[in-house]
């Protein structure tokens, strides 16, 4: 799709959005391997390689393996790197993504969201990004084409944050956010550009002038340490997150904290929801507000690290939650943004009651009528104080 | 094993500078140590050429040794020291 505007309103699906992003940057290095529902971001952007419109060394690889193997290697050689995949393709990449968060490379991977197999299925669920949660990345999750196009620039000055160095994963959601046109503002060329700034490595593998060595062992003596210095750069990147986006906000009007809420400060029952689903959760508020039900929505952007004090301070007052997975962590204790949200819960006095949901896998619709039904089961919870079920698939 | 405390690590395991090998000390790992018989040596260098940790010492061109705080005892210089010379023999670390 070709874009000629740079201001204003311009209708554009997800992936076009995050291509169009990543034109703005002008990596030094793109290496890829196209994978259904992301394939879109790929195509558009060699379209900018092969026109010239970046300067981009896009490189062509057999496998998602050797893409983020290619991403470690450019990124060790002080280049600012970018790729994309969706569920496979983040699957293969596993070994290397703990290799690029270790080596405290700032590699920016953009997730699409699709379930993984068996059975094969191509449709969105956060099956994919929630198994790569302990590998090291941070994630942004991003409800709107908007915010996937505005979490790119965001991904980039926290990656390369001199406190942080950790690469980013921004995920958005398979086909829903994807493949479906949205008006979106975009930002000028020459604000991006002034915005992300030039990358200059602290260290790299091009300065022969101080030779450094990449991948070396570790052994007993210190492997521990390193380890500690990474955890402590993922726990502080939250900061930088929060200056980040206030700068954006600041810039472009946008405001991106950890989470959004909505509609939350005097809700007695809520739902925590990733990504487009919080979208329909938003409808649903509104319709049963207008009945009288005082019901709310809080919805994490950042998941690694996970802002557990925040989102405990944002959730206090709440009586009935329902957290909302479109994962399973197979651990038969529901899903994965469950046990976080019930794990921040822990330390506050009076903590909500909360009760784990899964649903939409592998691309089954989240509709208006499941919001509703979820928020009918909060308020019964609420009104007998009573849980049936603690953790149970929906939309079956 | 010691424990280094160090809180001044580099960035993401890097090794900030080049030669740092030479202050590990391999020797530790030694099962078998090579031993030579000045008498047979001819001094062909194959064993410098081949040792993985160059861990054979060299002077004017003479095989005189072994360096043996890096010498892992591999007993790959004994393997290629040449048939008819057979200068090296691996044996028994004591203790
Ligand atoms: S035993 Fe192995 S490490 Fe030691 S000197 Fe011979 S070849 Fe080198
Ligand atoms: S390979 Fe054997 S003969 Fe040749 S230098 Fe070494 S010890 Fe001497």
């Amino acid at each position: 799709m070709a874009i000629t505007m740079t201001k204003g309103q311009v209708g554009l699906t997800g992936n076009t959005a995050v291509a169009y992003a990543m034109k703005q940057i002008n990596p030094d290095v793109c290496a890829a391997y196209p994978i259904t529902p992301s394939t879109g971001i790929i195509e558009d952007f060699s379209g900018y390689v092969a026109d010239g419109a970046v300067d981009t060394e896009l490189i062509t690889v057999e496998s998602e393996h050797s893409a983020m193997s290619a991403c470690i290697g450019a990124a060790a050689a002080g280049a600012r790197v970018m790729t994309a995949t969706s569920s496979q393709g983040l699957a293969l990449m596993w070994e290397m993504l703990y290799i690029a968060s270790g080596m405290r490379l700032p590699i920016i991977l953009t997730d699409v969201n699709r379930a993984l197999s068996a059975p094969i299925n191509i449709h969105c669920d956060h099956s994919d990004s929630m198994g790569a949660r302990d590998s090291g990345w941070i994630q942004l999750y991003s409800e709107t084409v908007q915010e996937a196009y505005d979490n790119i620039f965001l991904a980039v000055r926290v990656a390369e944050h001199p406190r942080v160095l950790l690469p980013v994963m921004v995920c958005l959601d398979g086909f829903i956010t994807s493949h479906a046109i949205e008006n979106i503002s975009l930002i000028d060329d020459a604000e991006v550009k002034q915005f992300v700034g030039e990358y200059k490595a602290a260290q790299h593998l091009l300065d022969t002038d101080n030779p450094i060595t990449y991948g070396a062992m570790s052994l007993p003596e210190n492997y521990i340490e390193f380890k500690h210095e990474q955890s402590k750069a993922m726990a502080g990147s939250k900061e930088a997150v929060l200056d980040v986006s206030r700068e954006f906000g600041k810039k472009f009007g946008r405001d991106y904290g950890l989470f959004e809420t909505y509609r939350l400060e005097d809700a007695e029952t809520a739902i925590v929801i990733l990504n487009s689903a919080a979208g329909t959760t938003k409808v649903a508020v509104d319709a049963l507000r207008k009945q009288g039900m005082k019901v709310g929505l809080l919805r994490p952007r950042l998941f690694r690290p996970f802002p557990f004090n925040e989102i405990a301070a944002a959730l206090k007052h709440v009586k009935v939650l329902g957290v909302l997975d479109r994962a399973d962590s197979m651990s038969g204790f529901g899903g994965p943004l469950f046990n976080e949200v019930r794990s921040a819960l822990y330390d506050l006095d009076a903590r909500p009651k909360t009760v784990g949901r899964i649903y939409g896998l592998g691309g089954r619709d989240y509709k208006l009528k499941d919001a509703v039904a979820v928020f009918g089961e909060l308020d019964r919870i609420r009104e007998t104080g009573k849980i049936d079920t603690l953790t149970k698939y929906i939309t079956l | 094993m010691e424990e280094k405390k160090d809180n001044n690590l580099p960035l993401g395991g890097v090794i900030p500078k080049g030669g740092t090998a030479h202050d590990y000390s391999t020797g530790g790992w030694r099962k078998l140590r090579p031993v030579l018989d000045k008498g047979k040596c001819t001094n062909c260098l194959i064993c410098w050429v081949m040792c993985p940790d160059s861990a054979i010492i060299t002077e004017d061109g003479k095989m005189i040794g072994f360096d043996m705080e890096h010498c892992k005892g591999c007993g790959i210089c004994a393997a290629e020291c040449p048939d008819k010379v057979k200068a090296i023999k691996m044996e028994e670390e004591a203790g």
